[in-house]
Parts: C-alpha cells; sequence; structure tokens
C-alpha cells in the first residue's frame, strides 16, 4: 500500500515537472524568437532575407553589417555622447542619493520624517506634469542643445527611488558600527566615506545598474533637448538611421542589437544585484 | 542575522560618574546639534532639487496651464480658458484620451495577470529554471528604441516574420499591422506583452517571500495546490499585484516612447500614427507643446492627466482595502 502511494507520488511529480516543462520551452521560443531573430537579421546578406523557411544561422556570415551601418550612421559619435551622458549622470546619482539616504537613514534632525513623506509622495509624482516647465526652465538657463540637462539634474538628489532604495539598504546596516565610530571621533563625513560607502557596495551597485540602464535607454529628454545631430544620443541616432530611407534592415538589426549588447553585459555580470534591487523596491515599500 | 553576531557587536557599557554625566549631556546636546547640521548638509542636494526640479516646475505647470505661452513671449493670462477649450472644443483630445484608455485597458490587466502567470511557472522547483527566468527578463531590458525597431521590421507587413508565418503556415494574409489605424494598436500591445518580464521579477520576488511553512501547514491539514493557491498564495502577494497594478496604469498612461516612435514615421512631423490611431495622452502633450510650442495648453493637458491619475490612485487605493491583505495590520 505504502510503496504504491510513493509511486503514485512519483509519477505523479514527474507529469507535473513534464507539463512544466512543456509549458516553459514553448513560452521559452516565443520570447525569444525576436531576439533570435535581432541577432540573426543583423548578419545576413541582401538573398537570405525573405527565403521560406527563414534562415537562422546565416551562412555565409556577413559581420560587414556592422561595419557599414556603424560608418554610414555616425554611431561612433552617438556612442560617445551616451557614454560621456551616462556615466556623467551616474555619478551624480550614486553621490548625491546616497548622502540623501545616509541623511533620511543615519541622521537625526528636525523634519525629517516629514520631508522623508514629501520624498515618497514625489515617487507617485507622473513626469508628464514637470516636462514642459522643466523645458522652460532649461530653455531659460540656456541649457538647451547641450548635455547639461541630461546630466546636472543627476546631482540634485539622483531620483526618489534611488534615494529611497539606498535608505532601505542603509537602515539594515547594524548601528553599533555607526555609533562606535562616533564615539571614537569621526565626524559623519567620514563615516560616510570610510564606513557607509565601503559597507554599501550591493546596494551602490544596485543602483548604479538601474542608473545606467536609466540613462542609457532614455529617449524622451535627450528627444526634447538635443537638437544638433553632432550631439544626438545612441537612441536618437538609432532614430534618426530608422527614417533613412537608403537603410536596409540588417543595418538597422545590426544597430539596434549594438545599442542592446552593453545592457545585455551589464544585466549579466550584475545579474544578483539586479534581483536584490527588485526585492528591496517592490517588496518592503 | 543569528544571535551570536549582535552579542560580538555590543558594546561595553561601564556606568558613568556624576560629572562624567554632566558632562556628555552637554556633549550629546552639542552632538544632537552638529547631527542635525550635517543631516541638513546631507539631503541639501536632493532638496535643492526637490525646489528647482520638481516643486519649482510642479507650480509652474499649474501657471502655464492658466496661460497661452510660446516658450518666447511672456505668458499671457486666460484663466480657465485653456481647459475649457481642451474639455469642450477639443475633439483631438477625446482621441487621445480614447487612445489611450483602449491601451491602459488591452495591456495593464493582461499584463498583470500573465505576468503572474509567468512568475507562478518560474517559481516551479526545477532544474535550469534560472535559465528560464532569465530569458523571460532580459526582453525587458532591450532599450524601448531598440525594441521598437525590431519590432518594426517583425511586423512590417511584406518582409516581417510574423506575416510570413501567417502566411506560410497558415495561409493567412496577415493585416498591416503598423499602417492600419485598426492594428496600430494591437501592435503596441503586442510590443508591451514581450516586456511583461519586468512585472514578472517583482511578482517572483513576492512569491519567494511567502513563508514555506504556510505551505506545508495546508499540505498536512489536506488542503489541494488549488486551495493552496486562492487561500494562500493570493493573498500572500495581493500587495505585490497591487504595487505592479498601480505602477502599471500609471506608467501606461503616460506611454510616449514605443507610442512616438511607432506612429511618427514620418520624420520631422507631429507623430500621431495612422489616421491619428497613435495619438495618446503623453504625445498629444508632446505634439502640442515641443511641436506647436503650446506650452500652455500643453500644460493643461499635463495637469488633466496629473488630476486623472490622483483620482484613480485614489480609488485603487480604497478598493485595495478590499482585496489586499497586509500582514502587518492583522498582527496589530
Amino acid at each position: 500500500m505504502a510503496s504504491n502511494v510513493i509511486v503514485g507520488n512519483q509519477v505523479r511529480k514527474l507529469i507535473w515537472q513534464a507539463a512544466v516543462y512543456s509549458l516553459l520551452i514553448v513560452l521559452a521560443i516565443v520570447f525569444a524568437t525576436p531576439l533570435l531573430w535581432l541577432v540573426s537579421t543583423s548578419l545576413k546578406d541582401d538573398s537570405q532575407m525573405a527565403l521560406w523557411p527563414p534562415v537562422w544561422i546565416p551562412v555565409p556570415i556577413r559581420w560587414e553589417n556592422f561595419w557599414t551601418a556603424w560608418t554610414a550612421g555616425n554611431f561612433s559619435l552617438y556612442f560617445l555622447n551616451t557614454a560621456i551622458i551616462t556615466i556623467g549622470a551616474m555619478i551624480g546619482q550614486l553621490l548625491t542619493a546616497s548622502m540623501a539616504a545616509f541623511g533620511f537613514a543615519r541622521l537625526r534632525f528636525p523634519g525629517r520624517e516629514l520631508l522623508f513623506s514629501v520624498l515618497l509622495a514625489t515617487l507617485m509624482l507622473p513626469y508628464v506634469v514637470t516636462l514642459i516647465p522643466t523645458f522652460v526652465l532649461f530653455k531659460n538657463l540656456g541649457w538647451l542643445d547641450s548635455f547639461k540637462p541630461l546630466i546636472i539634474p543627476a546631482y540634485f538628489g539622483g531620483g526618489a527611488f534611488f534615494i529611497f532604495l539606498l535608505r532601505q539598504f542603509f537602515r539594515t546596516l547594524p548601528p553599533e558600527i555607526f555609533e562606535q565610530a562616533t564615539i571614537d571621533g569621526a565626524s559623519n563625513y567620514r563615516i560616510y566615506f570610510q564606513i557607509l560607502l565601503p559597507l554599501s557596495k550591493p546596494a551602490l551597485s544596485t543602483v548604479a545598474i538601474f542608473a545606467f540602464m536609466q540613462h542609457w535607454n532614455d529617449f524622451l529628454a535627450p528627444l526634447i533637448y538635443i537638437n544638433s545631430p553632432e550631439k544626438f544620443t545612441l537612441a536618437l541616432g538609432l532614430r534618426r538611421f530608422m527614417s533613412l530611407t537608403e537603410v536596409r534592415f540588417q543595418e538597422m538589426m545590426a544597430m539596434a542589437l549594438l545599442m542592446t549588447l552593453p545592457v545585455i553585459v551589464v544585466f549579466f555580470f550584475f545579474q544578483q544585484y539586479f534581483i536584490q534591487g527588485v526585492v528591496m523596491s517592490g517588496l518592503k515599500g | 542575522m543569528n544571535t551570536s553576531d549582535k552579542d560580538t557587536i555590543k558594546l561595553p557599557t561601564t556606568p558613568l560618574s556624576q560629572p562624567q554625566r554632566r558632562a556628555k549631556s552637554i556633549w550629546s546636546s552639542q552632538l544632537h546639534r552638529r547631527e542635525a547640521l550635517d543631516g541638513y548638509i546631507f539631503i541639501l542636494p536632493w532638496f535643492l532639487g526637490l525646489l528647482f526640479f520638481v516643486m519649482g516646475p510642479f507650480i509652474a505647470g499649474l501657471y502655464y496651464s492658466l496661460t497661452e505661452y510660446d516658450g518666447l513671449t511672456p505668458p499671457r493670462w486666460l484663466g480657465l480658458q485653456n481647459y475649457r477649450n481642451v474639455l469642450f472644443d477639443d475633439s483631438k483630445f477625446w482621441l487621445a484620451v480614447y487612445n489611450t484608455a483602449w491601451y491602459v485597458g488591452a495591456s495593464v490587466l493582461p499584463g498583470v495577470i500573465l505576468g503572474l502567470l509567468l512568475a507562478l511557472l518560474l517559481n516551479q522547483k526545477v532544474r535550469g529554471i534560472t535559465v528560464f527566468r532569465t530569458l523571460f527578463y532580459l526582453p525587458s531590458i532591450v532599450p524601448a528604441v531598440a525594441s521598437v525597431a525590431l519590432f518594426i521590421y517583425i511586423l512590417h507587413d511584406r518582409f516581417g516574420l510574423l506575416n510570413e508565418t501567417l502566411f506560410q503556415v497558415f495561409n493567412v494574409i496577415g493585416p498591416n499591422w503598423l499602417t492600419s489605424p485598426t492594428w496600430s494598436k494591437p501592435s503596441l500591445v503586442i510590443w508591451s506583452l514581450w516586456g511583461i518580464g519586468s512585472g514578472m521579477i517583482i511578482y517572483l520576488a513576492g512569491l519567494q517571500g511567502v513563508p514555506e511553512v504556510l505551505y506545508e501547514a495546508a499540505a498536512l491539514d489536506g488542503a489541494g495546490a488549488f486551495r493552496r493557491f486562492w487561500r494562500i498564495t493570493l493573498p500572500m502577494i495581493s500587495p505585490t499585484i497591487f504595487f505592479v497594478l498601480i505602477l502599471g496604469i500609471i506608467g501606461s498612461f503616460q506611454i510616449f516612447t514605443p507610442v512616438f516612435l511607432l506612429g511618427g514615421t514620418n520624420y520631422g512631423q507631429a507623430a500621431a500614427g495612422p489616421m491619428d490611431s497613435l495619438l495618446f495622452w503623453v504625445v498629444y502633450i508632446y505634439n502640442q507643446g515641443f511641436f506647436y510650442f503650446r506650452m500652455g495648453y500643453a500644460s493643461a493637458l499635463a495637469w488633466l492627466l496629473f488630476i486623472i491619475l490622483m483620482i484613480l490612485t485614489f480609488i485603487q487605493f480604497r478598493l485595495a482595502k478590499r482585496w489586499v491583505y497586509y500582514e502587518d495590520e492583522v498582527a496589530r
């Protein structure tokens, strides 16, 4: 009797696993197809484009698509511009968001709770409501058609979401470390630079990854603030490239792939921090 | 964290004498003042940002919405005229509301439900599951411009993979996905469903936070898989579902980049898609503000969207009391 039940359970478990796997594989095919199509198209020559069944592994592989598209679309310049903006803004966000988060997490001052609830309220603020007045502000400052609107605001707190994320992390650090340092005569500035930041590498990495993606992928802000093609980012450059009539799909896919690659590389290298960030942001709200 | 860690960090406490205590209290009040000052210094960059890049523009936008403003000459006071024009004389606005609502309705709920089902599937303990998790998450990190470029090709009426497959396998002639007013919004929904990984990963985190003990206890009591899902999983992750739902609604009401890119194939023209079928709320704000330089009118449109989103969020929080389960509330 008993062994029958165990065998029955095992059979049921096997059937369940088989069902799970088949569903997973079907869905995986659906989700992966566009990405595979992106990669394979970018390596095709004209004769392999309109064939049925579709060509998934092109023979011969045409690497030249990348080179012709890269030079024709002026992508070296866009790549450089995007890198400058992304790195410049990331530094500001990491610095000022961690500062604010340290203030909210560890230092007591009158009005702290009130200011923190204001911060939480700004998390819910739809971005469109400040879009036009912010544009007017930057126009009046003479910042249009420069990288300034894309970099400088990052040095003013770096975004409520990142402050919130870092504060959550800072509060999990044992308070005794900070108390001991204070008793030993360390100022809060020393504590911030020499104790807090080194201890917070995982959380700072999380913010760095999110910030990287935010700026690398951003489309609306560059669209609004930048006019001259020599100041375009990759996102604007790719859009311009797509609108050129002589561009072939292979070249379009090649450039879309090149824009995506850094994001995927960063994701694979820092996957653990990435998931951690999602957990921290989603659950402890 | 286990208790032994805590014990090693705990500081030795020695009783203080009377003068020591007085010295400490003076020292500590100075310390408190010092700490408060440092606190303000540390949050100062954020606070300045709040004033200049959030609160200032927020209020300025309300003011602009009551004026006629082209961004060059000073704003001219109109009172509520912009709002009256938007609501009563602007059929394009109502078209934008309709298109946006269509998209929100067609993408948010399926996204929330499919994302949850996908997360449940990916929460199964089978070998190689992390590979699948990564695979389903990847599309949601692809830059919007790149993924739109990819979908413009896949959904192309003549050269696209989708229509080619429909024709070769099912002998069906596929629609002109991106150039027909009937199919442009469904195309957008297809694009958005490819990215449900972002919601899925939040659910997955929620599912892994459900204590195993609850399932074990329920299994001992003889509860089947379906009952366990209905009575344990669903209530325990209802705050996560609520979070994804709120973010989903706020996000899809404000969707811009893919709509603009799919609708704006004519570079240098106001983007709205075939027969204005991709004229969405934020696209309309963009066209009015940055294409026709009607900053006042565009601000009124933005403020209306803000008001609608606040009302919707408020209603959802009220409704949430009926279906979202918070552990701490019961404990209290």
